[in-house]
């Protein structure tokens, strides 16, 4: 699917994210300095919003519980063992502005 | 005590009693002065513990100090009555602090810097604004004066001689050291000899030969040590400086030996910790009859252990032409300087201040007496090693890793093989290596981490794995570091991410540090202190805003009620503190909520100052004796707004009856006829905690006073998610009342001084409705396309 024009990039902070409602999708957008990097906004644990969480390297902890969600893949890294993820996009950043791509990478998790 | 450690090893069958006249079991004295600048704790600096003379079988006798000793009936007597024959006698007495003739040196407030006890009275007494005089500008005179200056006391060091150092130094390097000194804040004042100490019978001044006189709380005498030899003389054995021994540490009576630094080998005493080890080694051989080894001397060492002002210095370091050659390089910008002395081809000394990378190659030239003929174009300039692992890999198995005990690579290697060691602390255990002075610490967590298969890092109380360090000696780096920032102390002390744990900890700590006056970095705060409400399970949040005291009026609940209705608030509660609480509310309704409250945050989302509970006192209670409150609603405007380790909740109550559940709060003020009394570190949450009287007062004044004084030592000295009644158990509420009520008046106006700072800094963080930090802090991003999913 199509590159989607979300927002320019200093709307989100370093290591901060925002969240983003796209049509029936919500989606966090994280700035990790040089980098952006989208996933599903809801924790597979509880339904935190994961923008809110505090950034850890490549990773973001979900501010209700503590579950760690790496930023790249999507899966969550804590609890270890945990097999749920949420989803991840691909994103670039052109003229300033971050676009994602809808295609989720993979299937939602079970 | 490592050197009844060889003799274990060598010969197990002796019955061994051990008398000291310090009361606690032995520890590692070069390291007094790490506790004294608050990097180490006095527990982490014992060396065997009472476990460990109990399964060994060794009779510990400690505070008992040897009186007398009958050569000829081989008994030892002391001073606790008791006469203990022996077949072998040991002598290990050490050395005493050289006290120079100076008058006045008996008054209260002179310490010598020795033992731990004497630690523990600098650390008593060291504290800010204390005007600290050290006498002594040698090793342990500046390590003194460090530690001082890190508890804030006002330091300087005298000095006799116009350098510091002179033994170890020339006079180029203590220049280059004395710079150091002085830009860690230390003041130095050379060529002075100290005549008399002035006071009364406490410590008032120093007073010098010049006529020039200097003010003194403390003074701290450190102008050398002197060896223990009055038992050697009562046993009769030759006695010269030190008791003298051979090369098998044997003295002038085959049934007495003696190690250390009370000995004498060849014509040499040795002040340092270094040569005991070797000395230990050829005396348990010696001793346990495999006579043999034999001690050749030490090639003297020393090293200055003063976080940030490194200095080293070993062998002969003085100029002295012809026959001797010095090789110097300088770089005054970096305050580098290095000098190596050459005599007929090999290395004879070496002085390093500023980069000691290069030491541990210098000393074993020293030891080895390389021919440096063929390297005299690189004596400065090593090829630099690729890598810490390829390091380790190209030690000879002989090289010496730890000075200290001279446990070589070899021996380390084997140790993890044989006994499949996997953390640094089992190593210390087995080894004992980087036990002494520690500076081959990291050399020795390299060497684990190449050779042992399941290396494990130890488990320290740190405050995260990304910053690997305790919180006590964060506090410290940024304070001596000059760090504002979080993600300065994640780079150069962490891993440069950090986590969830350690990023809100540290924004803690700058804030608190530089009084509000740091540089803000929003992404290290949790979501609650990036919006200022509470996060809530779905993702919503809490509004309470600040009702100081409790106290409210029909206005202000009709605009609460106003503004619950206006924004269809999902919940209005009556909290436990006497706030009001609305729940439900979206990031984005939130600037628009507290511009239409017109109130001020609560802070019930923060660790912070959440709110002063009162009861009604004398305004229209009966019983009430003091207006709490008034009191109340100026205590909590006072804190509002600020920061603290966790949680602080107070109460002010107007008499005994305690409505407001002062008792149980981490401050609490309870009015009494005639004053108040005022309690820390209680609790009723996860824990039911009564609090501790801290003080008590006649005067309002003075009741807020002490509030005051004890919020901002908690402030400064809990750990991060330390409640009040955590920190007063840890601390002990007899030091928190000497370093608060009790406290010097200038360690007091210190302590309000910050927090008055800080209070100027810290506004109703709700202001950022006008303000935000960043334009999308409360804003809800909308895409700048549309999507049909």
């Amino acid at each position: 699917m199509s590159w989607i024009r979300i927002t320019h990039t200093d709307n989100v902070p370093l290591r901060e994210g925002r969240a983003i409602q796209l049509g029936s999708e919500e989606i966090a957008i994280f700035n990790l300095g040089g980098r952006f990097v989208a996933v599903g906004n809801r924790c597979p644990h509880r339904g935190g919003p994961l923008a809110d969480g505090i950034v850890a390297g490549d990773s973001v902890v979900c501010p209700l519980h503590s579950w760690k969600i790496c930023l790249d893949s999507g899966d969550v890294v804590r609890p270890e063992g945990e097999s749920a993820c949420v989803l991840s996009y691909p994103v670039k950043v052109v003229d300033g502005v971050v676009m994602v791509r809808m295609a989720a990478e993979r299937a939602e998790a079970a | 005590m490592a050197c009844v450690e060889q003799i274990l090893r060598h010969s197990p069958g002796f019955r061994i009693t051990v008398f000291g006249d310090e009361t606690h079991v032995n520890y590692s004295r070069i390291q007094l002065s790490s506790v004294l600048a608050g990097e180490k704790e006095t527990e982490e600096i014992f060396l065997n513990r009472l476990e460990w003379y109990r399964e060994n079988n060794i009779d510990l006798r400690l505070g008992v100090r040897i009186t007398g000793v009958d050569a000829a009936a081989r008994t030892v007597t002391g001073d606790d009555g008791s006469i203990t024959t022996y077949d072998k006698l040991l002598l290990a007495t050490g050395s005493s602090p050289l006290i120079p003739s100076i008058a006045g040196v008996e008054k209260d407030g002179v310490f010598c810097f020795r033992n731990l006890d004497d630690t523990r009275a600098l650390m008593e007494r060291a504290r800010p604004g204390v005007k600290a005089v050290v006498i002594g500008g040698g090793l342990l005179g500046l390590e003194a004066a460090r530690g001082l200056q890190l508890r804030c006391a006002d330091v300087t060091v005298v000095h006799l001689m116009s350098t510091l150092m002179e033994r170890q130094l020339d006079a180029r390097g203590a220049e280059y050291l004395q710079r150091k000194i002085e830009e860690l804040g230390v003041n130095v004042l050379l060529s002075h000899n100290t005549t008399t100490i002035l006071g009364d019978s406490r410590v008032e001044g120093v007073a010098f030969v010049n006529g020039y006189r200097m003010e003194a709380d403390l003074v701290v005498i450190a102008v050398g040590i002197r060896p223990n030899v009055e038992l050697g003389r009562m046993a009769g054995l030759v006695v010269n400086r030190g008791i003298v021994v051979n090369d098998y540490m044997e003295t002038s009576d085959p049934h007495v030996f003696a190690v250390g630094e009370c000995v004498e080998h060849n014509s040499t005493v040795y002040g340092l910790v270094a040569p005991l080890y070797e000395q230990g080694k050829v005396l348990a051989a010696t001793i346990s009859g495999h006579r043999g080894p034999r001690y050749q001397g030490s090639i003297p060492e020393a090293r200055l252990k003063i976080m940030g002002v490194d200095v080293f210095s070993a062998g002969f370091v003085q100029d002295n032409p012809p026959s001797v050659e010095s090789i110097r390089y300088e770089d005054p910008s970096l305050g580098i300087y290095k000098k190596l002395n050459i005599r007929d081809g090999k290395l004879a000394g070496v002085i390093l201040v500023g980069d000691l990378s290069d030491s541990r190659r210098y000393m074993e030239w020293l030891r080895t007496g390389e021919d440096l003929n063929n390297k005299r174009r690189s004596l400065l300039s090593p090829d630099p090693a690729p890598d810490g692992g390829a390091n380790v890999a190209e030690l000879p198995d002989s090289e010496i890793v730890c000075g200290c005990n001279g446990v070589s690579k070899g021996a380390i290697v084997s140790a993890i093989h044989e006994r499949s060691i996997r953390t640094l602390s089992q190593l210390k255990q087995c080894t004992r290596a980087s036990t002494g002075c520690g500076s081959c610490t990291d050399l020795c967590s390299s060497l684990l981490k190449a050779v042992a298969p399941e290396f494990e890092e130890d488990k320290k109380k740190v405050l995260c794995e990304c910053v690997p360090f305790p919180q006590e000696a964060l506090r410290e780096m940024v304070r001596s570091q000059k760090l504002k920032s979080v993600q300065e102390i994640l780079d150069i002390y962490g891993n440069g991410a950090g986590c969830e744990v350690c990023k809100p900890a540290l924004s803690y700590m700058v804030d608190m540090a530089w009084c509000g006056d740091h540089d803000e970095d929003r992404s290290a705060r949790f979501i609650n202190d990036r919006v200022h409400a509470n996060i809530q399970r779905d993702g919503t949040f809490s509004v309470v805003p600040r009702i100081r005291g409790g106290l409210t009026s029909p206005t202000e609940l009709r605009r609460i009620a106003d503004v619950a209705e206006k924004y269809s608030v999902r919940m209005v509660k009556i909290t436990g503190s006497q706030r009001i609480d609305l729940l439900g509310v979206a990031k984005r309704d939130l600037p628009k909520i507290w511009a239409d409250l017109g109130m001020t945050s609560g802070q019930a989302y923060t660790k912070g100052v959440r709110m002063v509970k009162t009861c009604v006192g004398t305004e229209f209670c009966r019983f009430g004796t003091q207006d709490a409150i008034a009191t109340g609603i100026e205590l909590e405007g006072s804190l509002e707004n600020l920061y603290t380790p966790h949680k602080t909740k107070m109460a002010v109550v107007g008499c005994p009856r305690n409505c407001a559940e002062a008792t149980v709060k981490d401050i609490g003020l309870v009015g009494q006829e005639g004053g108040w009394q005022v309690v820390v570190g209680g609790a009723a949450g996860k824990r039911v905690r009564k609090a501790d009287l801290l003080i008590t007062v006649e005067t309002t004044d003075k009741a807020l006073r002490a509030a005051h004084l004890f919020f901002q030592y908690y402030r400064e000295n809990a750990n991060y998610l330390e409640r009040t009644y955590d920190f007063v158990e840890r601390v002990g509420i007899e030091q928190v009342r000497r370093e608060t009520v009790y406290a010097p008046p200038a360690a007091q106006d210190g302590l309000l001084d910050r927090l008055a700072k800080s209070k100027a800094l810290a506004p109703d963080p709700w202001l950022e409705r006008n303000q935000p930090r960043h334009q999308t802090q409360f804003v809800q991003i909308q895409p700048m396309e549309t999507v049909n999913v």
